[in-house]
């Protein structure tokens, strides 16, 4: 018995909608069988907070008397580069961005205490953060100096705006050499000392509608604490990624662009994170909830933990130089138990993100739902998948040649 | 001549008196300030390191006490800000002894257990929100 987004919307409005999270649902089918739990659950909702270095905000921060044009000069936000090629006075932070005089790696492993990713907390928890202007003055726009504390209450408008969130499956990261490294998935210790896992596994929102069936550009989801709606598909999406029989990638795969309002979210769900010898990165809470319309994505969204698998990832070779071989795979049900062996040793887990939290954020949106809070969109356009979708292409370098 | 490194925390009425100066006019110690802090709610922390004769050290030691100064000899503390923490488990398999742990692996909950800590600092950087800090 098939139902469609607009019937499921109806119930919510009338608070008689079924929701539970991409957890719960598991049990549910073990016990009632997909045909029951298929009628009698509207929605599942999932849930993922970890670190996502492709995001950034966007903002306009008001014009200045007399005007000035930020673009072609420089812009510090708390003393991190900001992008000023957006016109006069709209700026763009990422993430990643480093503070002007960080030492960076010069004595490595660097801190990175500071960034990009904390400059996006600190407006989003309402902080002033101190704006610095140098442009270089036209006709229009005389000023050429600007020095002030902004805060996101003044800001015209103020948004979360991410290039590639939530990715479909993640590497687990070892480190086979015999020094520590400091990557992004946390620090490595050598010799396996330690294996870094990055998924919320059962609740991710990706492993959980795995063909994108449900979710796609224009759904409306849960964006850091605040309402925000998927984009586009994000860079580097990869729908091409080896999967199980059950759908579900083995390897890193499908990816989303976000957008969201910055000033409703909370600085719980939007926090700067540094990654020692890395850098900065922002660490972003998302929740989708998935409508269940039939048999067929009931069953997705009943996902186990022991039913995803991931690879396992030498970063201390070939991650960084880009080789395709995997030390082996395994499902997250193991992961999480805190050991998986590798290359016959045991070797200790640890998350970078996180599972209670992802599952807080799939429980808010899970009541917001029951509420009549939070309605279900329809998408506008399918996310590629199958064979027609864009292959994930490495950089073909063309060196340049002297004197042509 | 010996040394000894203590910490000391004042109660709220005591934060404006001598008490440590005397240590100097009456007992014949020096003393150098290693660390000194007042805490919202008003109480002192201070570590010292001092210097001098051991039984003067003892009996200034005595004399802070005397005046309701609670005195401990210096270790390092380690405490998690769970204000900041993210739950994310990275410091798990970097702490030797087990202190910070998953408690429970269904809701994958991290915990703290103090007892089993020994200051090592090995997870202080790695954790990526910096929720660990040192405390002497
Ligand atoms: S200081 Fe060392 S022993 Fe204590 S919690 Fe951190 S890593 Fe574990
Ligand atoms: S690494 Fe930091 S944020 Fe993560 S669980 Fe440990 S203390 Fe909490």
């Amino acid at each position: 018995m098939a139902k469609t987004i607009k019937e499921i919307n109806e119930k919510i409005k009338q608070g008689k909608a079924v929701v539970v999270n991409a957890e719960e649902i598991i049990e549910i089918v073990a016990k009632k069988g997909l045909a029951q739990a298929a009628k009698e659950v509207d929605v599942v909702t999932t849930g993922t907070f970890g670190p996502m270095c492709s995001s950034g905000a966007y903002f306009n921060f008001g014009h200045t008397k007399p005007k000035l044009k930020a673009g072609g000069g420089t812009a510090l936000l708390n003393n991190v580069p900001a992008y000023t090629g957006w016109a006069a006075v709209d700026l763009y932070i990422g993430a990643t961005a480093a503070t002007v005089d960080d030492p960076l790696n010069k004595i490595h492993p660097g801190e990175f205490a500071y960034g990009g990713g904390h400059v996006i907390e600190e407006l989003v928890a309402g902080k002033d953060v101190r704006l610095q202007v140098e442009a270089y003055g036209t006709d229009c726009y005389p000023r050429k100096h600007l020095d002030t504390w902004i805060n996101i209450n003044d800001l015209n408008e103020a948004l979360l705006f991410n290039s590639r969130n939530a990715y479909q499956n993640y590497n687990v990261a070892v480190n086979l050499s015999d020094r520590t490294i400091y990557t992004y998935l946390g620090t490595l210790k050598p010799k396996l000392g330690n294996a870094n896992y990055c998924s919320a596994g059962q609740l991710s929102p990706l492993l959980n509608d795995p063909y994108y069936k449900t979710l796609g550009i224009g759904t409306r989801i849960w964006l850091g604490g605040g309402t925000g709606y998927i984009v586009w598909q994000g860079t580097q999406h990869n729908p091409h990624a080896p999967r199980l029989d059950n759908g579900v990638p083995k390897r890193p795969a499908g990816t989303l662009a976000l957008i969201g309002d910055l000033k409703q979210m909370d600085p719980k769900w939007i926090k700067g994170v540094s990654f020692v010898g890395y850098g900065v990165s922002l660490n972003v809470g998302i929740g989708i909830p998935i409508p269940i319309l039939n048999e067929e994505i009931l069953k997705y969204t009943a996902v186990k933990d022991e039913d995803i698998v991931a690879a396992i990832v030498d970063y201390s070779d070939a991650y960084p130089n880009g080789k395709p071989e995997v030390l082996g795979e395994v499902d997250y049900k193991t992961v999480k138990s805190g050991q998986i062996e590798v290359k016959g040793k045991k070797v200790p887990t640890s998350g970078i993100s996180s599972y209670k939290r992802a599952l807080e954020i799939a429980n808010d949106l899970k009541d917001q739902i029951k509420k009549g809070k939070f309605l279900l969109t329809e998408k506008v356009a399918d996310l590629p998948v199958g064979d027609s979708a864009p292959k994930f292409k490495p950089l073909k370098e063309r060196p340049i040649k002297e004197g042509k | 001549m010996a040394s000894r490194k203590i910490v000391l925390t004042f109660p709220k009425d005591k934060i404006d008196k001598p008490i440590v100066f005397k240590l100097i006019k009456d007992f014949n110690l020096s003393f150098n300030i290693m660390k000194a802090s007042i805490t919202p709610d008003q109480e002192g922390h201070m570590v010292l390191e001092l210097d001098g004769d051991k039984s003067e050290i003892d009996r200034g030691i005595k004399h802070l006490k005397d005046e309701g100064v609670k005195v401990e000899p210096l270790s390092k503390e380690i405490r998690v800000d769970w204000n900041k923490c993210t739950q994310c488990s990275a410091c798990v398999s970097i702490c030797p002894t087990g202190a910070l742990y998953v408690k429970d692996r269904k809701t994958m909950a991290v915990d703290f257990d103090a007892e089993k800590c020994i200051a090592c600092e090995l997870c202080i950087r790695p954790c990526p929100p910096r929720a660990i800090k040192v405390h002497f």
